[in-house]
């Protein structure tokens, strides 16, 4: 019982770091209807500048944790937006009007691009970090006691507040409101007055801000980060806006969940080495039994 | 007579060999409803896409008088011409944004003043009193067309379950919303059934009359154009034929001629052909 229940906790932190990677995803392929595969990398770039983040505060001495984690937040956001919105204007904007596969192409060739680029400049060797939140609380002791780290009630915390106030911004801002006018049609929504240009571009940004943030906590999580992580975790953040039924939102934060914990009780209870086909092996479920996913709508043409 | 608001000088639109809209001139004026009438393919949705800056005519000006000010459409790029010119459009089929509600519907239209108001939306966020005021009044512009639909009561259901009539009126008002000075409505009448097309008409003609804006209307139901519009324009093959009252179109012989051919002039005499047939 106290397994199952740690389990559980392990599985919903991961969960919600791939939810918030889901979320660039799904809002990315509501918009303009393309699926970035640059949007792993973005998370990585956010992974590399949290940990050079970290390493210059130290030097510069903050050592106050709360102040670090908040300083390394802002910096990841701002320097990982700045990625999500470049590499919209370069490797996108320019084929929006081309034929469907001409940005899809782009994408793999802007993560790959983007691979090699942070390979290049901070070598190919894992990096590692010095753990920055230590402690926790213990739920529950006996043969195995439960354990919630700090840093997992961290997580949450971040997680909780970051996803609650992106809804509210979707559901009661103009620029919301933009978003999902232009979701639905991106001519008229101009001729209103929307500048549609300007639009998916902070869609870009709030992307390129949630995935920073997963990528600071993953660093945190896990202390070591290489310039590949962004393929794997891209690929199963995909994976988790397919479940959830990609372009819905509450679907992409369910769906990581939902993956988060798959991997987490299959890890514990049949093998670690295998926790990847697993997730992989829903992929293929879900495509093939429902493949417009949890909350998905299934596209109906009107004829 | 109300001052010019529109003045379509010499254009002309070309699509390769093709000449969709030939030499074409006319004025609309504020507080008018001008329509734009002729048989199929005669160039008048295309004229509207030069207005819209979806085209980019091959020769001539068109000239939009807003405020004092003058605007030469053909110059302006599509999203300006709605922001700064403000000429407003509706489609032949309706584009409303079937996912969001009536209100967000017509809340979106005045999307350029809210988001310059809410410093893109982190004003918003905070909830900082410009924005809270200029959010106010989008509400309550929306809230007025609402009523004056009589849909208040469906204000946050999803527009997408109104019936055909609604949506038009719908999205009619909401390119009001957008605050244009002139609207562009593109056979808004199409599919309607006689009722809704009542209502339709009684909604253009109170916006001719409360709004200081001009009416431009592509319409096939001659009930409807020779309703409500104060001038009519005939195009044939992207020329102008006629251009005057609509009691004055209806006696026109070019008019005539173009939309039922040429009358023969007896049964006997050899056949005189008719423009459409030479063309064929």
């Amino acid at each position: 019982m106290n397994y199952l229940l740690q389990q559980l906790v392990n599985g919903v932190s991961l969960g919600a770091i791939y939810g918030l990677i889901a979320i660039g995803y799904t809002m990315v392929y509501g918009i303009i209807g393309m699926i970035n595969f640059a949007h792993g990398e973005i998370y990585m770039i956010g992974a590399f500048v949290s940990l050079i983040a970290f390493l210059a505060l130290g030097v510069a001495g903050v050592t106050y944790v709360p102040l670090a984690l908040l300083l390394v937040l802002v910096i990841a956001m701002i320097f990982t937006a700045v990625y999500g919105w470049a590499v919209e204007r370069i490797a996108y904007r320019p084929l929006r009007s081309s034929f469907r596969l001409a940005p899809l192409i782009s994408a793999i060739g802007m993560s790959i691009f983007l691979q090699n680029y942070v390979q290049l400049l901070q070598g190919a060797r894992v990096k590692a970090l010095q753990p920055v939140v230590e402690g926790g609380i213990t739920l529950a002791t006996g043969d195995f006691p439960v354990r919630v780290s700090f840093l997992q009630i961290f997580i949450l915390a971040i997680t909780f507040v970051l996803m609650a106030g992106f809804s509210y911004v979707i559901a009661a801002t103009p620029l919301g409101r933009a978003q999902r006018a232009v979701e639905q049609d991106a001519t008229m929504a101009a001729l209103l007055g929307v500048d549609v240009d300007r639009t998916i571009s902070l869609t870009f940004v709030i992307g390129a801000v949630l995935a920073a943030v997963a990528g600071m906590m993953v660093l945190l999580y896990y202390g070591v980060i290489d310039f590949y992580i962004g393929f794997e975790a891209g690929i199963k953040a995909f994976t988790a806006a397919v479940l959830g039924g990609i372009g819905s939102l509450a679907g992409a934060m369910l769906g990581g969940l939902l993956i988060g914990l798959i991997e987490a009780l299959w890890s514990g209870y049949a093998s670690v080495e295998y926790k990847d086909v697993m997730v992989f092996v829903v992929l293929i479920l879900v495509l093939i039994f429902r493949p417009s996913g949890l909350f998905g709508r299934p596209e109906v043409e009107k004829v | 007579m109300s001052t010019p608001l529109l003045e379509v000088q010499h254009l002309t639109m070309r699509f390769g060999g093709l000449t969709a809209v030939d030499d074409l001139s006319f004025t609309a004026r504020e507080r008018e409803i001008t329509a734009l009438i002729g048989p199929n393919g005669a160039g008048k949705t295309t004229v509207f896409n030069c207005l819209t800056g979806f085209y980019r005519p091959s020769a001539g000006t068109m000239i939009l008088h807003r405020g004092g000010r003058k605007y030469q459409l053909e110059r302006m790029e599509g999203h300006r011409v709605a922001r700064i010119a403000g000429v407003a459009r509706t489609f032949q089929n309706i584009r409303l944004f079937v996912g969001m509600t009536l209100l967000e519907n017509l809340i979106v239209a005045q999307h350029d003043e809210l988001m310059r108001a809410s410093m893109f939306s982190v004003a918003g966020l905070f909830g900082f009193s410009p924005y809270r005021r200029a959010e106010k009044a989008a509400v309550q512009k929306a809230r007025y067309w609402l009523d004056r639909l009589e849909l208040t009561a469906s204000a946050d259901l999803p527009a997408g379950g109104l019936s055909y009539g609604d949506r038009r009126r719908l999205e009619i008002a909401r390119a009001m919303c957008t605050g244009p000075t002139l609207l562009c409505l593109d056979e808004p009448a199409a599919g309607l059934n006689p009722r809704e097309s009542d209502r339709l008409n009684e909604l253009l003609l109170s916006i001719r009359d409360q709004h200081r804006i001009g009416l431009l209307l592509i319409e096939h139901d001659m009930k409807v154009v020779m309703g409500i519009s104060d001038h009519v324009v005939v195009l044939d093959y992207g020329k102008k034929i006629a251009d005057g009252k609509p009691v004055e179109i209806q006696h026109d012989p070019a008019v005539i001629r173009a939309y039922l051919g040429e009358p023969e002039p007896s049964f006997e005499t050899e056949p005189s052909a008719s423009p459409r047939d030479e063309d064929r």
